[in-house]
C-alpha cells in the first residue's frame, strides 16, 4: 500500500495504483489519475465513470460486456476511451478496485 | 546471481483445433483477456476448430458427453457413459452449460468474436482444413480476417515476448 497525492488530497492507493477507498474520489482525482494514465477526460469518460462506479457500488461484476450493454459507448468505443487495457484502467480512474473479471 | 527479471507479455498467438464448446470458449476467453490487458492476440481457427468461426455452426457447438471422464451430473454424481449415448443428452448437456455460461456474462460465440475483433484481436482461419472440410471464406463469419497457411501464421508469431498457445 502506498500513499498518493491527486489534486491535493492525499489518498491510499493499492501497489498497482488503485484507491483503497473509492469514497474518496472526486471528478477532480479522477482526471489526475487519468493524466497519469495519458488521458484526458471527456464527458463520454465521466458518463461511463459514473455507471462503472455504480455498479461497483450495487456490488455488481464488471465485464467488458456489460460496458458494451450500458447503453454510453459499445465495445469498440470503451477500448478508444481507455487504450491499451480498457477496464483496468476505466476502473482505477473510477477510483474502484482493480475488477477480478476475466471477461 | 540469479536474475528474475521479467519483461511483459506482448503478444500471444492461440490455435484452436477443437469445436467443443470447451476448446473453443478456452481460446475465446484467452484471447479476449490478452486483448483486455492490452496485449496484441492473433487467433488461428484449425480442424474442428473451423466450427468456431463459420457461421453455421459458431452458436451450435456441443460439449462431449461420451469419453468425457470429468463429466459429472449437477450435483457431483456420477454421468454414467452410456447416458451421455442416448439421443437429445448431449444437447441438453450443451444447452445447459451455455446457460451456466450467460449467467457468467460469458458470450455466444458470434457476440465473443464481436468482442475480441472490437478491442483490436485478430481472427484467421486455416487453409488446409478449409481445404479438407470444403469451407469457402463465404461460410465464415465475417470476424475472420483472413485465410491462412501455416507459414503465414507463424510469420505473424514474431517478435520479442510472443507466445504461441495450443488449447
Amino acid at each position: 500500500m502506498a500513499t498518493k497525492t491527486f489534486a491535493g488530497v492525499s489518498i491510499e492507493v493499492s501497489a498497482e495504483g488503485y484507491m483503497m477507498d473509492a469514497s474518496q474520489w472526486t471528478k477532480e482525482i479522477g482526471t489526475e489519475i487519468a493524466k497519469e494514465e495519458g488521458i484526458e477526460l471527456t464527458d463520454k469518460h465521466f458518463e461511463l465513470i459514473d455507471f462503472i462506479r455504480n455498479k461497483v457500488n450495487n456490488g455488481e461484476t464488471l465485464t467488458i460486456r456489460g460496458i458494451g450493454k450500458s447503453g454510453i459507448v459499445d465495445i469498440k468505443g470503451f477500448y478508444q476511451l481507455f487504450p491499451g487495457a480498457p477496464l483496468k484502467k476505466a476502473t482505477k480512474i473510477s477510483g474502484v478496485p482493480k475488477p477480478a473479471s476475466c471477461i | 546471481m540469479e536474475n528474475k527479471q521479467e519483461t511483459p507479455l506482448k503478444k500471444v498467438c492461440i490455435i484452436c483445433a477443437k469445436g467443443t464448446i470447451e476448446d473453443v470458449y478456452a481460446t475465446l476467453v484467452l484471447g479476449n483477456g490478452a486483448v483486455m490487458e492490452g496485449i496484441e492476440a492473433k487467433l488461428f481457427f484449425t480442424f474442428f476448430g473451423l466450427d468456431a468461426i463459420t457461421k453455421k455452426q459458431m452458436n451450435k457447438l456441443h460439449t462431449a458427453t461420451v469419453g468425457n471422464p470429468a463429466m459429472r451430473m449437477p450435483g457431483g454424481l456420477p454421468f454414467p457413459s452410456i447416458m451421455g449415448m442416448l439421443p437429445g443428452v448431449e444437447a441438453g448437456v450443451s444447452a445447459m452449460m451455455k446457460k451456466e455460461m450467460d449467467k457468467l456474462d460469458i458470450p455466444p460465440v458470434d457476440e465473443f468474436l464481436d468482442m475480441i475483433t472490437a478491442g483490436g484481436g485478430e481472427i484467421y482461419a486455416c487453409k488446409l482444413a478449409m481445404d479438407m472440410f470444403k469451407l469457402e471464406k463465404e461460410d465464415l463469419s465475417e470476424h475472420v480476417k483472413d485465410v491462412l497457411t501455416v507459414g503465414d501464421f507463424y510469420g505473424m508469431c514474431g517478435g520479442e515476448n510472443t507466445q504461441i498457445i495450443f488449447t
